[in-house]
């Protein structure tokens, strides 16, 4: 009744499922956790209150995401066991002390600081208090900078040997490995769309409260600090996103071709397909709406240059069209619509109305979430686009598997679906909660919150050294 | 060859000790869990969650270290043994879920902290069962051929491993019990000096089973343990084992506040040592040995330099959270 394929399906499914659910949670984290740090420095620098409310507003909102972010990223890390033990014993020389490198510079550090940025302002004074969060920030930075090259080299491999016994050993330079051909490009752009996911969270908030009182003054400075993110750094990251699909067409022609809609190779110049629904059986894209040679233009820089399409590719190595398709188009849409709500809220401040349109604030709470749309749109455009390989070009997804039945696959997807569906849309709503409640001065932190009165009792000096009476 | 074995052994040797932090640190928070129910709704509940709500993150991160550093250094073991137990390892996956989201969310809304209480209690006791378990089904043998396993999905379920499973719940509650009597004053504490003592007794009884019962299941553990000369390096763990329990019982009964928590801390020690007697040098019994499954040397350097420049701070700045924090667990009209 049940034979590999199916087993191989249902773990796909739920690598997808869980990873995709996981990052959402980091994306917000680790803009937030930067935010905090700005905040906080902030306060310390000028001595006004109002960033301490802010520091502490969002801080409530960052624990609970944290937590989540936490949950779901434990089952990751034994996800690659459980599921794919083919992989883990043929990569594992590679890329597991990457991954042990991110538990030992990143998770400790996040983790170990992690109780004090939360709750020890009283007892460690406010410098210490700052660095806490300062070493919290920069572990989901240095988190992202190994899982991102983990994710990078089963893109592009390099700097590997191959074992007689058939596993990927690493070569004599862990520089090649580390710093592969598309780490740089998908670690900027993965950095920089968690900081822009976040501004537009931020930026939402902002709005939402603005839209209520536009007088309020902790709404106003988190809308405007949120609007220059938006102003500035959304055009950054669609050159970054640009510069990382150069390099896609340089390692992964395949990825691009899928993205693009190419199913046939133009030996003279390539449109740009802005839209159409692809047909695979057909090879075609239909009710295609294109710009002639503008492809060729972007990827190539000459509007002439021929560009191979799938026809080039083994039927057996070509990714899914459809879904890389429309990921990519989703992407690229809310990018160019955050750069639109970036050069608005430019024009609102020259008009001295930022905080008085509220369309623009209209706008911004509806682009509240889009961050999130875009990095997990794009997450699928990169990681659909690269099958069929677990390691591109070498080892293939049907390959890597875990030698498991496919009820026992099927019961656990069951369950994480059931599990993470409830508990983290519970959670997401009490962070919604949380951000219904309009910012005001004398934010309460979380030790000292109206729920947490039983909580840490501030003062280091009661109980020396911790021993009994 | 000669300089692999040795990074073999050392790597070996910080995959046990990523494990023992783990079982300690992660086990006395757990064990909370497992005791929750049986402390009282407000300022009990709420003062045992809070005495560490600000460190279990940091301790968790000990059990990805062992995930993590398995799959790096011995990547063998890692993709054998985790199909192996491919049900446990996911309810435990879930059940650190639950009972990770409720040290927030029950602060978050009042109006349901009876459910999220009993997720995290649920949710420690389910991530607790199957750590057990899961060391059951390693010890009582994991069916390997080709480099991958070969058993059915349901063979981690013996009464064995139930065993195990209940022996490290007991454990774990110990350890919990043992650090809230440290942590907390008054009605509180009585309370889990009273659970520490039956925990302690459930502990050693479920230890003595299990110890009984291994060497039933292969010979091979049988000659580990009681045939000379090994029986002269083995007794001494269940001696000092004994040693130890009657100083937990007699620190508990003077109504001593933290060094109960460092005799139930010295057991588990003991439990980790017999653990090396019952496999050493297996990761797998009777099928992989820490060699076999070994990553090359070259990712083994590589990491030992990680870890030798990272552990050291990483203990620095953990302790400090822990000094941080510590004393006796504030509560209303504490100053």
């Amino acid at each position: 009744m049940w034979d590999h394929a199916d087993a191989l399906l249902l773990a796909r499914i739920q690598f997808a499922f869980t990873v995709s659910f996981h990052f959402i949670f980091p994306a917000f984290s680790i803009g937030l956790a930067s935010y905090l740090a700005v905040l906080e420095g902030l306060w310390l620098k000028t001595g006004k209150a109002l960033y301490l409310d802010l520091f502490r507003y969002w801080l409530k909102i960052f624990a609970v995401a944290f937590a989540m972010g936490v949950v779901s990223g434990i089952v990751m890390s034994y996800q690659f066991g459980t599921n794919w033990a083919v992989f883990s014993d043929k990569a594992g020389p590679v890329i597991g002390p990457l991954m042990a490198y991110e538990v030992l510079t990143a998770f400790f550090l996040e983790a170990g600081f992690l109780g004090v940025m939360l709750f020890g302002m009283e007892r460690v004074g406010r410098k210490l208090h700052f660095f806490a969060t300062c070493m919290v920030a920069g572990g989901t930075f240095v988190s992202a900078f190994w899982i991102l090259s983990v994710n990078s080299w089963m893109q592009t491999p390099t700097g590997f040997e191959i074992g007689a016994n058939g596993q990927f050993l690493p070569g004599p330079s862990w520089i090649d490995v580390i710093f592969n051909p598309s780490f740089p490009y998908r670690l900027l752009h993965t950095v920089t769309a968690a900081y822009l996911t976040t501004a537009f969270a931020v930026g939402g908030v902002g709005a939402w409260h603005l839209l209520r009182d536009r007088t309020n003054a902790h709404a106003r400075k988190m809308f405007s600090m949120a609007m220059w993110m938006a102003a500035l750094v959304a055009p950054v990251q669609i050159f970054l996103g640009d510069a990382h699909g150069l390099n896609t067409l340089e390692h992964q022609p395949a990825k691009v071709m899928a993205m693009e809609g190419h199913y046939r190779s133009h030996p003279d110049g390539a449109p740009l397909i802005l839209f159409g629904i692809p047909d695979s059986k057909e090879k075609r894209v239909d009710y295609a709406i294109e710009v002639p040679k503008l492809s060729s233009l972007i990827l190539k820089h000459d509007p002439n240059a021929p560009l191979a399409g799938l026809d080039t590719v083994p039927e057996a190595d070509q990714p899914p069209v459809g879904p890389v398709f429309w990921a990519f188009r989703a992407m690229v849409g809310l990018g160019f619509a955050m750069l639109g709500i970036g050069l608005w809220s430019l024009l609102g401040r020259a008009r001295g109305k930022l905080y008085d349109w509220r369309w623009l604030h209209r706008a911004a709470i509806a682009m509240g979430p889009s961050g999130f749309v875009a990095v997990i749109a794009g997450w699928m455009t990169t990681e659909v686009g690269r099958q069929p390989w677990t390691v591109y070009g070498l080892l293939r997804t049907a390959d890597s598997a875990s030698p498991l039945d496919a009820p026992a696959v099927g019961a656990s997807l069951l369950a994480f679906v059931v599990v993470y569906f409830s508990v983290f849309s519970i959670g997401t709503w009490y962070i919604l909660k949380l951000m219904d409640k309009a910012p005001h001065p004398q934010e309460t932190g979380l030790e000292d919150g109206p729920v947490r009165t039983a909580g840490i009792t501030p003062g280091p000096h009661q109980h020396p050294a911790g021993k009994g009476e | 060859m000669d300089v692999n074995f040795d990074l073999t052994v050392i790597w070996a040797f910080i995959i046990a000790f990523g494990v023992f932090a783990y079982v300690v640190m992660d086990g006395f928070d757990l064990g909370i869990g497992i005791l929750f129910p049986s402390f009282k709704v407000g300022e009990g509940r709420n003062r045992a969650m809070n005495s560490i709500a600000p460190v279990w993150d940091g301790n968790e991160t000990w059990l990805v270290l062992g995930g993590g550093g398995l799959f790096a250094a011995f990547p063998l073991a890692y993709a054998i043994v985790l199909p192996a137990t491919y049900p446990l390892i996911i309810a435990m996956l879930l059940g650190l879920v639950f009972r990770g989201v409720a040290f927030e969310f029950r602060w978050r809304d009042p109006a349901h902290r009876p459910f999220w209480d009993l997720a995290f209690s649920g949710g420690s006791f389910v991530a607790a069962m199957a750590q057990g378990m899961t060391l059951g089904a390693i010890l009582q043998g994991i069916e390997v051929s080709n480099r991958a396993y070969a058993g059915s999905w349901w063979d981690w379920l013996t009464p064995y491993t139930l065993l195990t499973g209940l022996g490290v719940v007991a454990g774990y509650a110990l350890l919990g019990a043992t650090w809230l009597v440290w942590k907390l004053d008054g009605t509180p504490q009585a309370h889990a000096y009273k659970v520490a003592k039956r925990a302690a007794v459930a502990t050693l009884v479920l230890l003595v089973a299990v110890s009984l019962y291994t060497p039933l299941l292969d010979e091979d553990y049988w000659t580990r343990w009681f045939e000379m000369p090994n029986v002269l390096f083995a007794a001494q763990v269940p001696l000092l084992t004994a040693i130890l329990a009657f100083l937990l019982f007699r620190a508990l009964a003077k109504r001593h506040e933290a060094a109960p928590f460092w005799f139930a801390l010295g057991i588990f020690l003991l439990g980790m040592a017999g653990l090396g007697v019952s496999m050493w040098p297996y990761v797998v019994p009777g099928e992989v040995t820490i060699w076999d499954a070994a990553a090359p040397e070259r990712s083994q350097i590589f990491m030992l330099v990680g870890v030798a420049l990272t552990l050291p701070l990483i203990l620095i700045y953990t302790g400090w959270a822990y000094w941080v924090f510590r004393g006796k667990v504030g509560h209303e009209g504490y100053h």
